[in-house]
């Protein structure tokens, strides 16, 4: 491989400022003194995190977000795991048919999934709770741990298994003792981003949320499409920020490449 | 990994993908089929969701020029998204693929991260940036090289413009993940045997990262062409994609039956393109890719 | 005639010295090996020559022109490497075509010297094939047709059969020497594999740390190793540490704990502590009654064409070799005794303590 020439840099530069300009913009705007959406031009003010601190709306659909990551990332996870040593280690009939399914709404658009559980709920005459919320997380979530759970168990030779097995090891031993830690790192990383696509979620969310359920990204977009002011940003920053905390864990944990890229033998 | 042998499976395989598999059967296939269902079924103002079976909802998509013209806007962005993030997409991920450690990891996370950070907070973002009080348009006045602020927001211009900032990192993983399969050697091969560097990659490196930026194009395509929170934020009411009007005939003028007729549609369109461009290329490089 | 010469080649890396001054001349038609360990420079070296390291300091002249400064597609080298990096998107004949397009060869000669590069690798008809549709060895072979279908001056193989299992090398070793001396191409091979440089070349340069530390045939190489380095790198070896008695007309007297070594001097000038070096294959097994040392046999391994004897001797343990002459050595336990031709001895400086390699 060769250095990168003139053009190379120059591109690169305008390409990261392209992708980071949003992000800075929002994170300046929330240290805004003034009233309506402006650049801090006198001082940073830290008025809006006070405002969003007083704002109980977003506060409890801040909390509400965080609950519903919590749960439906752990159920996914508990799902998951199972699931993915079956399918890395069984050569069953259905195997293919099984993993697709489970992988399937990453391909099905988010409208439609949000469309499909609001009409399951209304006929159900269930919804409306944090539980009936988490189910539609724990689908939407799943794929992610399974995929990097999926991912972990690639490098597991069958002969450190048969070794534990031959040293007269139960299977439930094996799975605990010998499977689950060298797999350890793909599993709580799987549930870290299931977590985080779970607290992200909008698009399916936005049909299933009702007023006592309000995610914090319904509740932000539900502001934006009203209006655009300074303290929706402050929400944003604190968001941006505690993703930033995440993404340095995550990469700390497994590699960030890994967890975005998946498969790196 | 190895698999057991087919006669000493018994029943833990299923055992293990039971539980997730029944979760998914009740919770995702049964709603979807109930969506279906639904989109067969008629609406009145009066008497709302009338359970007959008809085809008449997909009737009035196909024959209403207001739909055609929303399924083309659509599929016209989505189009448009794809070719913007191959054409920033893939020469950065060459770029940041010869830089040394640690600027590689450093430019590759500050490529990839936004993607774990809420649509809706990179939206806004760009919402700020866009208006025509925000911040470009300010500063374009303050240079003087515009005197009236630029339309931006509630354009299609700037419904792609954030969407491929949303997607982008889509095509730079699937570029890496093809990059990391190639051959170091295959380009000081090329090279040895009298190539360019220009010929080198033309003949020797794109021919092998196609595939890579065929899968990014597939995978943003698809979910250009789903997304709801930037067409929603950026475009506005008026200019509606098949997932605003879903969401407007929805939980705006309740008319469920329709909106699940347009759910549907958005669905199958997904799968026939994402299924039949994945086979195509399948078979493209089949003989090159195990 | 020297067709390569390599003029005080350096190559440091911040503070890390991959090349620490090298000298080399090939001749033309010359099947030259750089032997090492990994990490003794011999592979930098071989990107050197085809340009895709720039030396730090030196000059590389290929047939009386300076290349020191000449960009890797402009040098006309055929190089075989270490993943054969085949063009996986394109078939055999297109791989070997490639160099040949570059070069701009009109088409209808093309198809020709493809089929003949093909030929001459023992791959007729194999051209539409891809080459994951091939075996390793098929792999190896498709990629040295690639690099001599251009008729390189200068043929470069960074450790081409590492990949290979040993059946397969050994095959190859032969084909691609008999290839070599036909086309009587100049060839460079880069290998930390002692049988493959010994099977293949015309002269082997040792490398370590850096440097040559030794360049000759590979008889000559083997049999006068000039350093401790040297001597274990290339087959096995018995190291006894003594110290020099007194100087003959012919030879030195070494002591070696109460024994006597009378080691021919060949000119050179020792003094001091020195090690004895004796090959096991140049040892006998003798009645001990008429041996130079006696001990007793630890272990014999059965090679198919050798045994290997282990024996445990008043100067620490020897090994030793002896061909399948049919009839087994003596068993574990046995008392043997041991003997040598004088002129089989070599004498090296003790660099460092060094005992048994």
């Amino acid at each position: 491989m060769y250095r990168n020439g003139f053009f190379s840099l120059a591109f690169h530069t305008l390409f990261i400022a392209f992708i980071v300009a949003p992000l800075v913009v929002v994170m300046a705007v929330s240290f805004t003194g003034e009233g309506y959406i402006s650049l801090p031009t006198d001082g940073l003010s830290l008025r809006w995190f006070h405002a969003l601190w007083e704002n109980q709306e977003m506060v409890d659909a801040f909390w509400l977000s965080l609950k519903l990551g919590l749960v439906s990332a752990t159920f996914a996870t508990l799902l998951a795991v199972p699931a993915a040593l079956a399918i890395s280690r069984y050569n069953f009939p259905g195997r293919g048919v099984i993993t697709g399914f489970l992988l399937s709404p990453l391909m099905i658009p988010s409208v439609v999934l949000g469309i499909a559980f609001l009409r399951f709920f209304s006929l159900a005459q269930i919804g409306g709770s944090l539980w009936a919320l988490s189910v539609t997380h724990v689908i939407v979530v799943l794929p992610y741990a399974l995929r990097l759970t999926l991912a972990s168990t690639i490098g597991l030779e069958r002969d450190v298994e048969q070794a534990a097995l031959s040293l007269g090891a139960g299977r439930f031993t094996v799975f605990w003792r010998v499977i689950l830690p060298r797999i350890r790192t793909g599993v709580i990383g799987g549930w870290l981003l299931a977590f985080i696509q779970s607290f992200d979620e909008l698009t399916m969310t936005v049909f299933v949320a009702t007023p006592g359920t309000t995610t914090l990204p319904v509740a932000m977009y539900n502001q934006i499409s009203q209006t655009i002011d300074p303290l929706i940003t402050a929400v944003s920053t604190v968001l941006i920020v505690g993703t930033l905390a995440v993404m340095v864990f995550l990469d700390r944990l497994v590699g960030l490449d890994r967890v975005l890229i998946g498969e790196k033998q | 990994m190895a698999t057991y042998d087919a006669e000493r499976i018994g029943s833990s395989p299923w055992l293990l993908t039971g539980p997730a598999m029944l979760v998914f059967v009740t919770l995702l296939a049964a709603p979807l089929v109930l969506t279906g269902m639904l989109s067969l079924n008629l609406f009145s103002d009066t008497k709302g969701v009338i359970p007959v079976y008809t085809f008449a909802n997909y009737l009035e998509v196909f024959s209403d020029d207001y739909f055609h013209e929303i399924f083309l806007r659509t599929g016209g962005m989505a189009l448009a998204v794809t070719l913007f993030c191959v054409l920033l997409g893939v020469p950065e991920t060459l770029i940041i693929a010869r830089m040394h450690s640690p600027w590689r990891s450093l430019f590759l996370l500050v490529v990839l991260g936004p993607l774990l950070i809420s649509v809706v907070v990179r939206t806004l973002g760009w919402a700020i940036l866009l208006g025509n009080n925000g911040l470009i348009n300010q500063v374009l006045q303050a240079l003087g090289i515009t005197e009236f602020p630029i339309r931006m927001m509630f354009t299609q211009f700037g419904v792609v413009l954030v969407l491929t900032h949303v997607l982008v990192p889509f095509m730079v993983i699937a570029v890496w993940a093809s990059l990391q399969k190639l051959d170091v050697q295959v380009e000081q091969a090329g090279l040895s045997l009298g190539a360019s560097r220009m010929t080198t990659f033309r003949r020797v490196v794109l021919p092998q990262i196609m595939p890579g930026i065929l899968s990014g194009s597939i995978i943003v395509f698809a979910l250009a062409a789903s997304a709801f929170a930037t067409p929603a934020i950026i475009g506005g009411r008026r200019l509606k994609v098949v997932a605003t009007a879903a969401y407007d005939e929805f939980l705006g003028s309740l008319n469920w039956p329709l909106g699940a007729a347009i759910a549907v549609l958005l669905l199958i369109a997904n799968l026939v393109i994402v299924v039949g461009c994945s086979r195509l290329a399948e078979r493209r490089f089949k003989h090159v890719f195990e | 005639m020297t067709f390569l010469t390599l003029d005080g080649i350096v190559k440091t890396y911040g503070d890390f010295t991959a090349i620490a001054g090298l000298d080399l001349s090939v001749e033309k038609g010359e099947f030259l090996s750089l032997l090492g360990p990994s990490g003794c420079g011999k592979t930098t070296t071989l990107q050197s020559i085809a340009g895709f390291v720039q030396p730090t300091a030196g000059r590389i002249v290929l047939d009386g022109r300076d290349i020191t400064h000449v960009r890797p597609e402009k040098r006309g080298l055929g190089i075989v490497f270490q993943s054969y990096a085949l063009f996986p998107h394109m078939t055999v004949a297109e791989n070997v075509s490639f160099g040949l397009e570059m070069r701009g060869v009109p088409r209808s000669e093309r198809v020709g010297r493809v089929q003949s590069a093909l030929d001459m690798v023992r791959l007729h008809g194999l051209g539409a094939r891809y080459p994951k549709a091939l075996s390793g060895g098929q792999r190896q072979r498709v990629a040295i047709a690639r690099a001599l279908a251009i008729r390189p001056d200068l043929l470069l193989l960074d450790e081409p059969m590492s990949n290979l299992d040993a059946k397969l090398r050994e095959d190859m070793h032969i084909e691609l020497r008999a290839i070599q001396r036909d086309l009587g191409i100049t060839t460079i091979l880069v290998t930390h594999d002692q049988v493959e440089a010994m099977t293949m070349s015309d002269r082997i340069a040792v490398m370590h740390g850096g440097r040559i530390v030794q360049i000759g045939s590979p008889f000559e190489t083997y049999e006068r190793p000039q350093s401790p380095f040297a001597s274990s790198f290339l087959g096995k070896t018995n190291a006894f540490a003594g110290a020099i008695h007194t100087r003959k007309p012919r030879c030195y007297e070494v002591k070696v704990d109460n024994l006597m070594f009378h080691v021919p001097h060949e000119g050179h000038q020792f003094d001091g502590n020195v090690n004895v070096y004796l090959r096991p294959e140049k040892i006998r097994l003798a009645e001990p009654t008429e041996a130079r040392l006696r001990g007793t046999v630890r272990m014999r391994v059965f090679l198919g064409n050798l045994w290997l004897i282990g024996i445990e001797s008043p100067l620490g343990p020897v090994n030793v070799t002896q061909p399948n002459f049919g009839a087994p050595p003596p068993m574990e336990g046995e008392e043997v005794g041991l003997t040598w031709l004088d002129d089989d001895l070599r004498l090296l400086e003790q660099e460092v303590a060094h005992g048994h390699v």
